[in-house]
This record gives C-alpha cells, sequence and structure tokens, in this order.
C-alpha cells in the first residue's frame, strides 16, 4: 500500500508506488480525442480510465462542491470526478485524479485548486490530484511528461480532429445512416491499440494512419443535398462536451445541419503561439522563443498532414492556423490571449469565410475572456461580413434546454431563408475543389523533438 | 415545398407563449377570420384542444387547414402534433414584413421574453439572453409587490412626479430596490413609472447591442399592447414615436399562420393534443413523506416547540413590545417580562408599514387601555421609519433579533435560518455570539414571495399550494437558480407530464437547496451544527420546512411562532436594554392624534443629487430617508479625514490636464485606469499630449454609454467603460488612450501578476463595439508596464503606430517619470493609510479594512458604502494599504492576479489585528471572484475571524448592505465585551 507523501505546501503527491497501485480517472471533453488519447497512459503503464459518465446528476454533485458562481465546465469535471469518487465503483483508496491546467490568466487555471478543495469537502481529502501542463506546475514523482509522451498525446489529438472533422463532413449526407459512426468506432479500436502499443507517432506513421482514415470516409457512400452549415465556437470545455453543451452537435444533426467545428489542434498551437506573442509584445528571452517556436513548426507540420490527408480524398481541409491568425488583424489583438482569447474571435471569421456562417457561440455563463472575445466581437465580425449569423448561447446548471434550442432555432430560421435564396439565386455555383498542398516534411523539427 | 397547396386553404397560426396562448386563423387574402387570446395557466395542452375546437366550430370549412406552432412553451408540443414549429421572433418578423412594411425596428415583450428585430439596413434579431428578467413576468412582480393590478399600475405612472433608479436587471434585484422605497414612504405613482424605466433601459441595455434603434417603430405583445406609460417610456428615450399596430397581440401567431406550409386534419391534431403526455422523464427526487403516517408523525413533532401564552386584557405588569417591519409582512407582538406571548399579530406590508403599524399599536391600546409598556423595538427593513414615526425605544439590527428570539427556545444554538419573503438570513452562533452571517446575494433570493409568486401564476393561494405538495410522490427536481429559470424549467416540467403536486414539493425543495447551496454553500449538515432552529413565515410551509430536514438529514427546531421570531426577539431584547420602566413609544392620545405626510426633494448638498424622501409625522418630527450621508440630516459635510477611498478620489482629481504640444488625449476614467492614471497622465504628458480625464461615474454617464454594452452578464465596472468613452466622444475628443494590459505590476504577492480577462481586454471590446471610435484614433494596444527595462522600446513602437513622430528618446523620458510618479502615487494612499490607522487606534476607533479593486472607489461603483462605514464611527483603509506588510500568502488557489492578490495578503493582515476587520466588495457577474471569495472567507476564518461580503452592482439601495455592516459591528462589539 503506497504511503501518502506531501509536499512542503500540504500538496499530496502522486507517487512511484501509487502508478503502479492506483487507478487514474480522466475527466471526459472531447470524445474521440480522448478516447484515443488515454491509450498514451496506458501505453506509460498508467492504469488510466476515462469517465463516461453523463446525466443531471453530474451537475448536483458539482454544485454541491464547487462555489456555483463558477464557471459551468468545473461545476462539471468536478463534479463527474466525486460523482465517480461516491458511486463505490472505485476503491477510493487507489484512486487518483488527473486534470489539465494551463495556468493562464483565466479562472480555468484554478480547476485543479478547485477540485482539490472540493475533494476535501467531499471528504476524498486522501485521493491525490495530477496537474497535466506544460508549464512547469506542480510535479509529482509518479508522474512524469515527458517528450516522447507529449508526441504521442498530440498524435492522438490529431487523429481525433481528423475523425470528428470528417464525421462532420460526411454524416449528414451520408446514405447508410450509421456509416459514419461505424468508422468512428473502428478507427477509435484500431488507434486505442495502436498507441496502446506504443506506436502511431511518427511523421510516416501519422502520414500513413491519416491517409488511410481519410480514404475510409472518402468510400462512404453520400448524397449531397443543401444544408444548412452551422459552425460551433466557444469555451473549449462546453465547445467539446456533450455534457456542458447539452449535446448540441446532435441537436444540429437532428435539425438537418452539416456542423463544423474547428479542432483541437489549432487551441494547442494558440496556446503555444502565446507565447510567442508575449515575447513579441513585451520582450524576453530569446533562447525560449526559439525552442518555443520550433515547437510551433513541429505542430504546424502535424497540421499540414491532417490538411494533405483531407485534400487527397476530396474533403474540405482544416483551416490552418497561421490563415486563422491573418484574419483577427484589425479586429483584435494577438495578445488577448486568455482562455481562448482572439483565437475564438479568428474561429469565427474563418468559419464564415469557409461558408459556415451561422454560428453557435457557446460559453459558460459569465465566462470572462469570452465577454471579451465572443460575444464582445460580434458586432465586429457582423460588419466584416455581413453573412454572418451568430448566435450566443449560455450554458450553466439552470438554464433550461428548451431556452437555448429556441434560440438556436431563431438562428437555424434565418439560416434557412438565407440557404433558399441562395439556392435560388445561386443554382448553378459549384464547389471549386481544392488543390492539394504542397508540403516539405520538416527533418530538423522531427530530430530535435 | 408541399406538393399540393391549395390556395383557398385557411391558415392557422398557434403561438404558446409562457403565460398565454393565442391563435389566429387567416383567408386567402392574409385577413383574419379568427382570432383569440387567452392566459393557459400552466394548462398549456387544453388550452390548445379548447382553442382549436372553438376555432372548428366558428370556421366549420376549416376541417382541414395549413397549421403552424410557434412560442417558446410550443416546440416539444408541435413535434409531438405533427406540426411546424416557427420560431417566434422568425414569426414576427415574417408578420411585421407582411403588415407594416416599412417598419424598421420592432420591440417586442413577451412574458418571459424581451425582443428587438432590426429589419431594415441588416435585418438582425435579438433575444433576451438566459439573464433577463425585464419583461412581462417581471411587471407582474412588481404589481403584486405593490399589491395594484396591472391595469392601475399603468394610470399610477401616469400620475408620476419624478423617476427612481431601480436596478433593471432581473426582478430580484429590482425588488430590493423597490421595498425600501416602498418602506421609506416614496409614492407608488413614482414607483410604477420608475418599473417602466427599468424595463425600458433593460430591453435597451441588453438588446441594442451597439446598434441604434431608430425609424420607424413598432411595438408588439402584451406588456406593451396593455400599457401605454411602458410605450411611453420607450418613446422618451428613443425620442421617437412608435407605434401599436392593430393586433399587436397577434403577431406571433399571424407569422406562423404565413409561414404554415403543411396541410393538417384539424380534427386530429385536436385529437393529438388532448391525449399527449410529455415525456414523462423529468428528473425528480425523492417524495417529502412516504405516508399519511410519516406526515402526521412529523407535525406531531413539530408541534412541540410551543411558547407560553396569555391574556393582553387586564394585564396589569410591564409589557414590551416588538415590531418587525419587514419586506412583505409587519409582525407585531407584545410580551411579559417572562417571555410570556400576550398579543400578536401578523400583517401583510402592501406597500407603507406606518398605517399598519398604527393599527397594530391602536389594537393593543384598545384591548387594554391601561397597559404598562416598560419597553419597545423595532428592527427589519422599515426600522427606521418606524422608530422614527412610533418614537420606539431601540432600533435592533435584524440578525440580533432573531438571534435573542431563537435562544428562548435552545439557549445553545448553534445554528439560525430565517427564510422570509424577500431574504433569507443565516448565522452560525459561537459561545452565545454571532460569529458568521450568510444573507443572500440580490441575485439569488429564492424565498418565500418567489413561491407565492408562483402559486398565484398557477391559481392557488400560497397555503393551498404548500398543501398540494406535501404527499406528491414526485417532486420535480428543478435546481437551484433564479426565478426567472424557475419558470421555464417549471413549464418545461409539465409538459414532460409533471403533476402541480409534483412542482409544488419540487419548489419547496428549490427554496432550500438555493439556501443552503448558494447562500450558505455547506456540504453536510455537520458544518452547521446540531442544534438548529429554522423561523421566518416561508418555514410555516411544511414542505419546506420537511425538506430541508431532508436535504439536511438532520431534524430541526421550528418553533411555533415561527414567522414571528424576529418580533418576538425585539420584544425580548427591548425586556434586557429599556432598564427604565416607561417606554417612549406613543400613548393612546398620541396615537389617535397620529399623522404622517411624505413628500420627496432633491437634496443637492453635493454631487450625488440623492433624491430624499422626507416623512413628516403629526408633532413636527421629520425623518428623512434615502440620503447616502449623515449631510442632509446633521446639515454637516461627512468627516472623511478616516476614509482612504475618499483620500484616492481627491488623489485622482489632481490629474488635470495641461496644453501640450500634441494636442488632447482622452483617458476614460474606470477599471484599471483607476490605478494606472498617474502612471498614463505622466506619461502622455511628459510627450506633450493634454491629457483629459473623463469624470468619475454617476448614473447619467451610465446611461449614455449603455447602448454599447455587447455583454449583459459582465460586470457593471465594465459597463461604466462605455458612458466614459462615450463622455470622451461627446466632448470632442479625437484621440483617446486606452491600452490592453493582460499583465500588472508585479508587488511579489502572487504567483503571477495578471489581470482579470475583463480588466486586461475590454479595451478591445470598446473598439469593436463602439461605433464612433472609427472616426477617431484610438490606442488599445497591449502595453507591458511590468517589464520596465523593455517597455520603452516596446511602447514607442506602438506609439508610433499611431503618431509617428514620437521618438525613443521621449518615450524613455516619459516612462521614466510615470513610473516615478506611479510610485509616489501609491506611496501617498499607503502613507494616508497608516495615519488612518494610527488615528484610529488612538481614538479607538474600530477599523474595516474595505477590500476591492481599486475601481470599487468610484461613488457610482461602491453606492457610497464608504461613507456608511464612516457614519458609524468606524475608520475605513482599503488592501493595498495594508497588504505590503505581508509577503506571498500560501493560498489554496492559484494566486495569480495583482489586485486579487493584495486581498489574499489584507486578509492574512486583518488576521493578526483585532481592532481590524475586513469587508470585501464583490462585483456581481465578477468571476474571479467566485474564486476569491471562498480563500478570503477561508484565511480569516482560518484565524478565527469573521468574513463580511457586500455584493454591489447596478443597486443603489444599501438597506442589505447596512444590515450585514451593522450586524458585524454589533458583533464586533459583543466579542470585545
Amino acid at each position: 500500500m503506497a504511503e501518502l507523501v506531501y509536499d512542503k505546501t500540504g500538496r499530496l503527491l502522486f507517487t512511484k508506488e501509487m502508478k503502479k497501485e492506483y487507478t487514474i480517472l480522466l475527466p471526459m471533453m472531447a470524445k474521440i480525442h480522448f478516447t484515443i488519447i488515454k491509450n498514451v497512459f496506458l501505453h506509460y503503464g498508467y492504469k488510466a480510465e476515462l469517465l463516461e459518465t453523463e446525466g443531471p446528476e453530474i451537475a448536483q454533485v458539482g454544485l454541491k462542491y464547487v462555489h456555483n458562481d463558477t464557471c459551468y465546465p468545473a461545476i462539471l469535471a468536478i463534479g463527474q470526478f466525486i460523482h465517480a469518487l461516491q458511486s463505490g465503483k472505485y476503491d477510493v483508496e487507489h484512486t487518483a485524479l488527473m486534470i489539465t491546467q494551463t495556468g493562464g490568466g483565466c479562472r480555468a487555471s484554478n480547476y485543479i485548486h478547485l477540485l482539490r478543495k472540493a475533494l476535501v469537502k467531499a471528504g476524498f481529502e486522501k485521493v491525490p490530484v495530477i496537474s497535466l501542463n506544460m508549464s512547469g506546475l506542480e510535479k509529482n514523482s509518479g508522474f512524469k511528461i515527458t517528450i516522447p509522451m507529449l508526441r504521442r498525446i498530440a498524435a492522438g489529438g490529431l487523429y481525433g480532429d481528423l475523425i470528428m472533422n470528417l464525421d462532420n463532413q460526411v454524416k449528414p449526407y451520408e446514405i447508410n445512416k450509421g456509416d459514419s459512426a461505424a468508422l468512428i468506432e473502428k478507427w477509435t479500436n484500431k488507434l486505442t491499440d495502436i498507441l496502446a502499443s506504443g506506436h502511431g507517432f511518427t511523421r510516416k506513421e501519422l502520414a500513413e494512419n491519416l491517409d488511410s482514415i481519410a480514404k475510409d470516409y472518402s468510400e462512404i457512400k453520400i448524397k449531397r443535398t443543401p444544408k444548412v452549415k452551422v459552425g460551433i465556437v466557444g469555451e473549449i470545455y462546453v465547445k467539446y462536451s456533450s455534457l456542458g453543451n447539452n449535446d448540441l452537435e446532435k441537436f444540429l444533426y437532428d435539425q438537418d445541419c452539416e456542423v463544423n467545428l474547428p479542432g483541437i489542434l489549432g487551441f494547442a498551437m494558440f496556446k503555444v503561439d502565446n507565447r510567442l506573442e508575449d515575447y513579441k509584445l513585451y520582450g524576453g528571452s530569446k533562447a525560449k522563443y526559439i525552442v518555443v517556436k520550433k515547437l510551433m513548426d513541429y505542430l504546424t507540420d502535424l497540421e499540414t498532414l491532417v490538411i494533405n490527408s483531407q485534400v487527397k480524398y476530396g474533403f474540405r481541409p482544416i483551416t490552418r492556423y497561421e490563415h486563422t491568425k491573418s484574419l483577427v488583424k484589425g479586429i483584435v489583438g494577438y495578445g488577448s490571449k486568455m482562455g481562448e482569447g482572439w483565437l475564438l474571435t479568428g474561429e469565427m471569421l474563418e468559419l464564415v469565410e469557409c461558408g459556415f456562417e451561422n454560428i453557435v457561440c457557446t460559453q459558460p455563463f459569465g465566462c470572462l475572456p469570452n465577454h471579451i472575445n465572443g460575444k464582445g466581437m460580434i458586432r465586429k465580425i457582423k460588419q466584416h461580413d455581413d453573412r454572418a449569423n451568430i448566435v450566443a448561447i449560455d450554458y450553466d446548471p439552470g438554464a433550461p434546454r428548451v431556452n437555448q434550442e429556441n434560440r438556436i432555432k431563431l438562428m437555424l430560421a434565418v439560416a434557412k431563408e438565407n440557404l433558399n435564396k441562395s439556392e435560388s439565386t445561386n443554382e448553378a455555383g459549384k464547389n471549386t475543389k481544392p488543390t492539394p498542398i504542397k508540403v516539405k516534411p520538416i527533418k530538423k523539427t522531427e530530430a530535435t523533438v | 415545398m408541399q406538393e399540393r397547396v391549395n390556395t383557398c386553404m385557411i391558415r392557422i397560426g398557434l403561438d404558446i407563449g409562457s403565460t398565454t396562448v393565442k391563435c389566429v386563423a387567416l383567408d386567402e387574402n392574409n385577413n383574419i377570420l379568427y382570432k383569440t387570446y387567452e392566459r393557459h395557466f400552466s394548462q398549456i395542452t387544453s388550452k390548445i384542444s379548447e382553442l382549436l375546437q372553438k376555432v372548428r366550430r366558428e370556421l366549420p370549412q376549416a376541417d382541414s387547414a395549413l397549421v403552424a406552432m410557434s412560442g417558446s412553451a410550443g416546440m416539444g408540443i408541435a413535434d409531438a402534433c405533427g406540426i411546424d414549429f416557427i420560431q417566434e421572433v422568425y414569426a414576427t418578423r415574417v408578420a411585421a414584413n407582411t403588415f407594416i412594411p416599412n417598419t424598421d425596428v420592432v420591440i417586442e415583450l413577451g412574458g418571459e421574453d424581451a425582443k428587438i428585430l432590426f429589419l431594415s439596413g441588416g435585418m438582425e434579431v435579438r433575444m433576451n439572453g438566459s439573464c433577463a428578467g425585464g419583461t412581462g413576468a417581471f411587471i407582474d412582480q412588481m404589481a403584486t409587490l405593490l399589491n395594484v393590478p396591472i391595469e392601475e399600475l399603468d394610470g399610477l405612472a401616469a400620475q408620476h412626479e419624478k423617476i427612481y433608479t431601480i436596478a433593471s436587471r432581473c426582478g430580484v434585484f429590482a425588488k430590493t430596490d423597490i421595498q425600501p422605497l416602498l418602506n421609506q414612504g416614496a409614492k407608488k405613482t413614482d414607483i410604477a413609472a420608475s418599473i417602466f424605466m427599468a424595463v425600458v433601459n433593460q430591453t435597451i441595455a441588453g438588446l441594442a447591442q451597439g446598434r441604434e434603434i431608430k425609424g420607424n417603430i413598432v411595438y408588439l405583445g402584451g406588456p406593451l399592447t396593455f400599457i401605454p406609460q411602458l410605450r411611453l417610456g420607450f418613446d422618451k428615450v428613443l425620442k421617437t414615436t412608435g407605434i401599436c399596430p392593430e393586433n399587436s397581440l397577434y403577431y406571433v401567431s399571424m407569422g406562423a399562420a404565413l409561414c404554415a406550409e403543411k396541410s393538417v386534419d384539424l380534427d386530429k391534431v385536436i385529437e393529438k393534443i388532448s391525449t399527449y403526455k410529455g415525456s414523462g422523464n423529468f428528473a425528480f427526487n425523492k417524495p417529502l413523506f412516504r405516508n399519511k403516517q410519516e406526515l402526521d408523525e412529523f407535525r406531531q413533532r413539530h408541534s412541540r416547540a410551543t411558547v407560553k401564552k396569555g391574556e393582553l386584557k387586564d394585564y396589569k405588569n410591564e409589557v414590551y413590545i416588538g415590531i418587525d417591519a419587514g419586506s412583505t409582512t409587519v409582525k407585531g407582538v407584545a410580551a411579559a417580562k417572562d417571555g410570556t406571548l400576550l398579543y400578536s399579530e401578523y400583517l401583510p406590508n402592501s406597500g407603507n408599514p406606518v398605517p399598519i403599524v398604527k393599527d397594530f399599536l391602536t389594537h393593543i391600546y384598545r384591548i387594554n387601555p391601561d397597559i404598562k409598556i416598560a419597553g419597545s423595538a423595532v428592527t427589519g427593513y422599515g426600522e427606521e421609519i418606524i422608530k422614527n414615526a412610533f418614537s420606539v425605544d431601540i432600533g435592533v439590527v435584524e440578525t440580533i433579533a432573531h438571534l435573542t428570539a431563537a435562544k428562548s427556545f435552545m439557549p445553545d444554538v448553534e445554528f439560525i435560518i430565517d427564510i422570509g419573503g424577500q431574504d433569507i438570513k443565516c448565522f452560525k452562533i459561537r459561545n452565545g455570539v454571532i460569529d458568521n452571517i450568510f444573507l443572500n446575494e440580490a441575485c439569488s433570493s429564492g424565498c418565500g414571495s418567489f413561491l407565492q409568486t408562483f402559486a398565484n401564476a398557477l391559481g392557488y393561494t400560497s397555503e393551498q399550494f404548500a398543501e398540494l405538495g406535501l404527499l406528491a410522490k414526485q417532486p420535480v427536481d428543478l435546481g437551484s437558480r433564479c426565478t426567472v429559470f424557475m419558470n421555464s424549467s417549471v413549464k418545461q416540467a409539465q409538459k414532460d407530464g409533471a403533476t402541480i403536486e409534483d412542482i409544488s414539493s419540487g419548489l419547496c425543495l428549490s427554496v432550500v437547496k438555493n439556501a443552503l447551496y448558494k447562500v450558505i454553500r455547506v456540504a453536510s449538515p455537520s458544518e452547521l451544527g446540531k442544534k438548529i432552529v429554522v423561523q421566518g413565515g416561508t418555514f410555516l410551509n411544511d414542505a419546506v420546512l420537511r425538506a430541508f430536514e431532508q436535504e439536511m438529514g438532520t431534524d430541526v427546531i421550528r418553533p411555533e411562532i415561527s414567522g414571528l421570531m424576529g418580533a418576538y426577539g425585539a420584544a425580548l431584547y427591548a425586556k434586557q436594554m429599556c432598564k427604565g420602566n416607561k417606554s417612549t413609544i406613543l400613548d393612546m392620545k398620541q396615537l389617535e392624534s397620529f399623522r404622517h405626510e411624505i413628500r420627496s426633494v432633491n437634496c443637492g448638498g453635493c454631487s450625488n443629487n440623492c433624491r430624499l424622501t422626507v416623512n413628516t409625522f403629526s408633532d413636527g418630527r421629520k425623518f428623512i430617508a434615502g440620503n447616502r450621508c449623515e449631510r442632509p440630516v446633521t446639515k454637516k459635510s461627512p468627516d472623511d479625514s478616516l476614509n482612504i477611498y475618499q483620500y484616492k478620489l481627491k488623489l485622482l482629481k489632481d490629474y488635470k490636464a495641461e496644453k501640450g504640444k500634441r494636442g488632447r488625449i482622452g483617458i476614460p476614467l474606470g477599471l484599471n485606469m483607476f490605478e494606472m492614471l498617474p502612471f498614463w497622465h505622466t506619461f502622455l504628458t511628459k510627450l506633450g499630449f493634454e491629457v483629459v480625464v473623463s469624470p468619475f461615474s454617476n448614473r447619467k454617464l451610465y446611461l449614455h454609454g449603455q447602448h454599447t454594452i455587447p455583454s449583459d452578464t459582465v460586470c457593471f465596472p465594465a459597463k461604466l467603460m462605455h458612458g466614459h468613452v462615450q463622455w470622451l466622444l461627446d466632448n470632442g475628443l479625437k484621440n483617446i488612450f486606452y491600452p490592453c494590459m493582460s499583465y500588472n505590476f508585479d508587488e511579489h504577492l502572487g504567483d503571477n501578476h495578471y489581470n482579470c480577462p475583463v480588466v486586461a481586454y475590454y479595451p478591445e471590446v470598446i473598439f469593436a463595439n463602439v461605433k464612433e471610435i472609427e472616426n477617431i484614433k484610438f490606442f488599445h494596444e497591449f502595453a507591458g508596464v511590468h517589464r520596465p527595462k523593455d517597455f520603452p522600446k516596446k511602447m514607442c513602437a506602438e506609439l508610433q503606430k499611431y503618431y509617428s513622430d514620437i521618438t525613443l528618446k521621449e518615450v524613455k523620458e516619459a516612462s521614466k517619470a510615470a513610473y516615478k510618479e506611479y510610485d509616489e502615487y501609491l506611496a501617498k494612499i499607503r502613507a494616508f493609510g497608516d495615519e488612518i490607522i494610527e488615528k484610529a487606534e488612538k481614538q479607538g476607533k474600530n477599523i474595516i479594512v474595505l477590500a476591492g479593486r481599486p475601481y470599487h472607489a468610484d461613488p457610482e461603483i461602491n453606492h457610497g458604502i464608504d461613507k456608511l462605514i464612516t457614519s458609524f464611527d468606524v475608520a475605513i483603509v482599503s488592501e493595498d494599504v495594508v497588504s505590503r506588510y505581508e509577503s506571498k500568502v500560501n493560498t489554496g488557489v492559484l494566486n495569480q492576479w495583482t489586485y486579487h492578490s493584495r486581498m489574499y495578503a489584507a486578509a492574512e493582515y486583518v488576521s493578526r489585528h483585532n481592532n481590524m476587520n475586513l469587508v470585501q466588495l464583490v462585483s456581481f457577474g465578477c468571476g474571479v471572484d467566485a474564486i476569491t471569495t471562498d480563500e478570503v472567507r477561508a484565511i480569516l476564518e482560518r484565524n478565527g475571524r469573521i468574513y463580511t461580503q457586500i455584493k454591489i452592482d447596478e443597486i443603489t439601495n444599501l438597506g442589505a448592505v447596512k444590515i450585514r455592516l451593522r450586524s458585524l459591528l454589533a458583533t464586533m462589539e459583543s466579542k470585545n465585551r
């Protein structure tokens, strides 16, 4: 039985012994991504388990242990953990929790602390919490993030982004309902095996697997019909988590829409890029800048891989981060980095540009960065491009689903009207096929990482 | 498209709103054949089928018709019955385009929704967000509060003389504004008009979002149709005359009819609707009682907490009078020396407590003309006016009154929870004194009046409604949110098949959950102690009481006189405090000649221009209410020598414009500018700009900017920024300087030194939403003052984007001076703060560390709380005065915001100084404070100190704040004793 060890500040550590004995619970956010990424932890010998619980009890448990004015994602993520610990399904003396920590100026950096407070309140103060972060916060002897591990996590995220994106492109048009869903299952299983055995993360393997995924999707029989195209942006948790957004993706699908959710890779690149922007805006260490720039190049290369596979099989490629970034120029500054920062504005502009001018901007009630870059920018975006048809939706434990859906339906009614108009005036307008982008493999980056 | 559309077919549109159902039938030329408008009392499905049957009878040719349904409550039903659903705003738009083609803007208010549609120049539709109650339901609530029917409200408003400021965000907020106005004797006519003005402001502030409302304006929906004064309010603010067309109630249903494409067999639809059962899936809790026997046992147990009773008639010994002038009721008792209850009254407060108390006293004198009243005390919202009107001996703060009463039932009580009509008050008792107080914040007052409003809306009295819930099988789980949300949740549950019984008990549960998890924030009963006394009118409801016991998992005591505890406690308190044997309270004779007149005037004593209510009583005594300081009462200007907030304002006023070669540049004085002004003012002045600073905020300045606010849930200080920028624009400034700042100065008190996201990036919001900004130079680049070495070079490059002739040399010099000025400014504040502490210690005065953010010094933001505190003869310093004596505090959260690090440090400092107490100012909607409040509380409580929090928003009334502060002071005193 592992001993409980605390650091100087009184934080309960996750020790090497615990690594052997403990099950680590991970909270759910983007289902496809997280299901794949979980396997990276398995490969490194952690007994990781992803929480797939749902239902209204989770929010209720969260409300009981977290300050009710805190962001909804914190209430849900923490509620999900405590709900699991209370369920009797886990041996609480051999269970640890893992949560991400971004270290930015938003409240989200505090989730881990709120989680610990909640654990004490709920009588689980002996359950260790591991911080998953890239800022060197909170070290644990039993859990180390290494560069090879990060590469594998990045690979998992990349697969998730592609599968989610292709599913969204294909599902609304598939002739045999369920084809796309079957591919999700096939590939999550396959990637589970690949990643759990430590493979699937080198540039070569990535390119191959991404290609195979795109190929599989290209073989699904589809029938194109005009559909309302809706983009989803927002605070990252409520954007992706069906628990957080009342299954928004499905709701839109049921309303006969094609959905587009910009991927997680863009968010990761944004967080890395912030360090470069900070250097440019305020000064700092040049050496650090160079290292971070390398990382940025690495991620850009991964982005290229996804785009290549998509283009090769005739899909609409994801928008390049650099392009999204160029769109916000003159609208909001690159220094606006807390939470989703300017990227949120950028994604709305990107969506409008690529034909998804109908947008649901999701945010937890009272989300601070969203006041700025979500609701705060809608007017400017419309001024920039009057096709934009944006509805901002607040999510919180008390916001009734019917009110949210009613507001979304208003947006959809306007969208349908626009669709009918463009259908009648622009019958001949056909999509031009995008040409594949030529890419040089960035060997150097590969070598340094 | 439908394959075969019969052109002669009748089109039927249904609009299922939150409180009413509207139905319209149109012929092929869009003429109305039939229309009807009825309240549905939440019996939605039966009402719909009833209406459709009527249509069937009236229009025999409509055996099949094109039918569509709209309205927030119709969504699920439409799907289930195979009728097309048309979103209601969209329907309105279609109808407006068809029937009033040259409309520019439609303003539509419904039961729960507010909408603005811009039809010309870029079509846009706006609906209120999830937190906005300034709608029909809100007006209903306000009418209930004033105890007048809606129609009369309109008539009253027509006769108004002046407008009071009422918070327009949500009904609950507004109530806390209106109630004290009523208690202070403000006129109903003025209040009625003020309510409408609040709705107007709410609609415009919440929905215009930077877009101007002009052109041909059309008013639609119930409230705007039935209340001409409300329309006038809009006309006045929008400086136009809108029209309210014929059939203004039916636009949604007409739009639905116009959109109807699907032909249906009406008889089949009627059948489907009448058999519609809902999904039957709603979240529910376990029943309150499993059976009648459990209920009887429960009632038996609670019947034991009684009080000894006697007869007032012919009672010869000393009697003590206690009065509780509460928010919705007035309670009065007469008690004997040993606590025997001789007489009591429990009366609704229909706006003005004075005549009710007069009646109460008259009754007492009538029952026992030879009564020997030895002492009297009054508590509650109306304490001051009643004390003055009837010469009551003592005023006692509510918390103390309740504690006194609770002790008589349970001498070793550990926790008291009181849920009244408007407030939830809880206090923890340690060693016989109040150790901690929890009051509901203005936003979450789901209390007694909340249940009453629901009961009435569903067509029951409160008592009937409560009784219904006791034996409910599946109490609906409604969560613990505010009334506006609750309305929608209740309707959803009804659609899903919940019975009225389930809803009644569900609402009682949600009141309890609200109190426990939002106000007190407990996780388990052990935190509250074992000895709990519950009281207040709301606990007279057995379902609420049971829900409380169930949720806490423990039995509690509910005194038989639960609703009278405040008054009973006041009587007992009077007995303790009145040493003589003759009370000063008006005797029978004086009471007979008692008269009360109310007059309202503007103070004019200072720039605040408070609206005062002057009450004059029969013998010429006066009582003034509505004042923020003692000036109109004492005719002296307040003493600010022990008030650091006033000192800060004085320092900031000294930054005046100096002529410069580069011309005028404006700085909006809000958010972090409150502390950065010395820095930027010096910086820009050195660069040769003439720096014009916007004035301290006031109501007018706020209203001038409110139409450009994009997010209605952002904090009030941020909203004020729009007013400041507007002020600068109105004063002809062609340059405005408002840089973004992710980082603040590093004071080495935390792990990082961020600004909160709103402070950091608000310039971006201004840039994106204030249209006129596009015509001027608006500097909103990122400034890194936290890196003094890099600052000049980086800043110079940013400045050159706007002013190409600025040189690095100039910027370097200006920076040097700016950093120096900033340091000196802080040093001055700190020196003055030290002086206050020293003086206070010498004079033996208590010190309150009023901890907030620098911009909380703005008088419009703090509403004069600083002056209120000094009026209690207490000295005030701010958090930054004492924080510098501490090093980084080891917090349980990530300590990463400069302003908030100061608060943690201040809490640590206060913990070690017994003559100091900390009061934290929290802006409503401040997300960061959800984290900091818990942490500051933890630091103080760890050290055995009391934590007091004051939430501030647009609210201007200080009643609730007073209770908190007086309770704190009373507790401090009893601790000192």
